[in-house]
């Protein structure tokens, strides 16, 4: 072998030399702690199914008001109790029209001499459920997204102080949010909603009156792990402010922490809002949430099943969409929390 | 220890004296009158029936009376709704059935929730733990009066397995609600027990179990299935502040005469002193639940140290 190497033609080979300088050179591209939540996230399919099918929600529960030819509250009392009718799906012998009438299936628009088609029926009072169910998905999620803000304003700020300063005032405020997370949610909602006129504004402040010592504590927990590290103490001995180390150096590393968090508030808060409407508690009509919705659903199962289906199963689908967009972020943002 | 659960203690007086301060101000302050029909009344009358439920009295009076009453255990009066009973006694005249379906709900769903977990932790990434995963994510999204309603529907009304609703069947009136009921645990404790099972199942004394010969089932049952399940106490208080908020939907919509079902027609009706006195007595059974819920979690796991290590 070692022969038929001079017998090689001379060019074949080419010297290269090994740059020492360059051992060290990164050569992924770097990827920012978003950038790189953000492709954990994408990997993750339920998630993505998740994030999408809700902005098909919130985007119908905006368009599908204006789409349907009928008011949410307009009653047309002859037009009461129908079934879901849609045409084209009609041919497949499902949302069709027809209903059981004293025990016989009939097709009750043709009996009732209704000309027009209700998507997703009507209700009791001839009412179009599909602007209805779309309405009141659009004030479900205004008064979760509206709670869970306020619950993630108020909290961190407190669990921020609380943690960054210390001290006695950490320890009186600590003192304080063990009393408040003592009492019962349960207890303080509906107490809150007893004394305040019933409407969103009410069920709004009920939520967050004491919603927001969970993410004070999460919050609180998180500076006092991050302010005793060492790039703080750098900053600080640099000569940095409070508000500088609190906002360039403390609020990047809390903020995943503090979307996980949402993200799993909001869902308390709209089963909160729907089962405080099916006890009673809720919106007074006309204006209709899904948790009133169901409520008024409940009341005609036996008749009318198509009323409380839809609102029902939007409830449930807005709820396990929330539920696994909070997993999925929560692997993404933090993979040493992941279960 | 004993420092820990007395300093627990005094927390759990002074939450429970601010609740019930806040609740008597609050129902003092609520829009409209117990006094059934009272606008009907003349001044006269409406002097006589208030003065029979001591609220002509001035407002300092009838708190420390509230609050010395309730030291007795005494709630106080109901107003409208069941005119001069004693709201203690109502309170535990409803407790049976509410207790049944709680209890029932509860060790139906932490069982089979238990169950779950283990299964799917063992079968990793297979078919049997991403439905196990899918049931737990149901049974936390789906709402108590969604699940009910559709049990009643389904099981009640089309299939008539068991009572659509009312307390008078015994222990067949008791399926549908407590099943309702057990969807949170089960959903709580199946994820809970999945990721504690596969953190216990990667540690060192499993590999010994299994180098020295120990069969799955005996490694499941015997070795890892008993760590996982200490941290599950955790869990237990918020799985009964779940029973709890449900029982209040699923006692109406199956129309179980228990105390949630009590409270909600109470609201109705503004029978303040029911609203106040069931107000207490949840905050009272969810507050020892926590608490002993805590200390347990201490005494069974000596790892954890409540105290900060100073017991």
């Amino acid at each position: 072998m070692t022969q038929n190497l001079e017998k090689l033609p001379k060019g074949s080979f080419e010297r290269i030399t090994v740059d020492t300088k360059q051992a060290e050179r990164i050569t992924k591209p770097s990827v920012s702690f978003w950038q790189d939540a953000w492709m954990r996230l994408k990997k993750n399919k339920g998630a993505i199914v998740s994030i999408i099918l809700f902005g098909l929600i919130v985007i119908m529960s905006f368009v599908g008001p204006m789409i349907s030819p009928y008011e949410p509250n307009a009653q047309t009392i002859t037009h009461a109790n129908l079934p879901p009718k849609i045409p084209g799906i009609e041919k497949l012998g499902i949302m069709d029209g027809t209903g059981s009438l004293g025990g016989k299936e009939v097709d009750l628009y043709d009996m009732k001499n209704v000309e027009v088609n209700y998507w997703f029926g009507t209700d009791g009072l001839g009412r179009d459920m599909f602007s209805r169910v779309w309405k009141g998905t659009q004030v479900s999620l205004f008064i979760a997204f509206v709670a869970a803000a306020i619950d993630m304003f108020i909290g961190v700020i407190y669990g921020g102080i609380s943690g960054y300063f210390g001290g006695r005032i950490d320890d009186i405020m600590q003192r304080v949010v063990e009393i408040l997370t003592g009492i019962p949610n349960l207890v303080v909602v509906i107490l809150f909603i007893l004394i305040m006129d019933p409407g969103i504004l009410a069920i709004i402040i009920a939520l967050t009156i004491t919603g927001w010592t969970g993410m004070s504590r999460v919050v609180r927990g998180q500076v006092l792990k991050y302010k005793s590290q060492e790039f703080v103490l750098a900053s600080r001995t640099l000569g940095a402010s409070d508000s500088r180390i609190i906002w360039k150096h403390l609020m990047p590393n809390v903020l995943g922490i503090i979307i996980i968090n949402t993200m799993f508030t909001i869902p308390g808060a709209i089963f909160f809002e729907a089962f405080l409407s099916f006890i009673g508690l809720g919106l007074q009509a006309p204006d209709a949430s899904l948790g009133t919705l169901i409520n008024d659903g409940y009341k005609l199962l036996q008749y009318q099943p198509h009323i409380l289906a839809f609102p029902a199963v939007l409830l449930s689908i807005i709820m396990i969409c929330f539920n696994l967009i909070g997993d999925g972020l929560r692997d993404a943002l933090d993979p040493k929390m992941k279960d | 220890m004993a420092r820990y659960i007395g300093k627990r203690l005094i927390y759990m007086v002074i939450t429970l004296a601010l609740i019930a301060t806040f609740t008597f101000f609050l129902m003092k302050i609520l829009p409209g009158s117990p006094i059934a029909s009272a606008d009907k009344l003349s001044p006269e009358q409406r002097a006589v029936v208030e003065a029979r439920y001591g609220l002509d009295e001035p407002l300092p009076v009838q708190y420390f009376d509230y609050m010395f009453g309730l030291l007795k255990g005494d709630l106080g009066i109901s107003i409208n709704q069941f005119k001069g009973a004693n709201v203690t006694d109502l309170i535990i005249s409803r407790m049976g059935p509410s207790a049944q379906i709680g209890f029932q709900g509860m060790v139906l769903g932490t069982i089979l929730g238990i169950l779950l977990g283990m299964i799917a932790a063992l079968r990793q990434n297979s078919w049997i733990d991403y439905s196990s995963t899918l049931v737990a994510i149901i049974g936390i999204s789906i709402p108590s009066f969604v699940f009910a309603s559709l049990l009643q529907y389904w099981f009640g009304l089309k299939l008539e397995w068991f009572p659509v609703a009312l307390w008078k069947d015994g222990f067949m009136s008791s399926v549908l609600p407590s099943i309702a009921l057990a969807m949170f645990p089960l959903a709580t404790a199946a994820r809970f027990i999945r990721t504690e099972m596969i953190e216990v199942l990667g540690s060192d004394y499993i590999t010994l179990a299994k180098a020295k010969g120990a069969s799955g089932s005996e490694i499941a049952f015997k070795h890892a299935i008993r760590n996982a399940l200490i941290p599950l106490i955790t869990v237990l208080g918020p799985m009964a502040v779940g029973i709890l908020t449900g029982s209040l939907v699923v006692e109406q919509i199956f129309a179980i005469p228990g105390i949630g079902e009590q409270f909600v027609k109470s609201i109705m009706v503004n029978d303040f002193s029911i609203i106040m006195g069931t107000t207490i007595f949840f905050s009272v059974f969810l507050i020892i639940v926590i608490l002993i819920v805590d200390i347990l979690y201490g005494v069974i796991d000596p790892r954890i140290r409540l105290s900060g290590g100073k017991n």
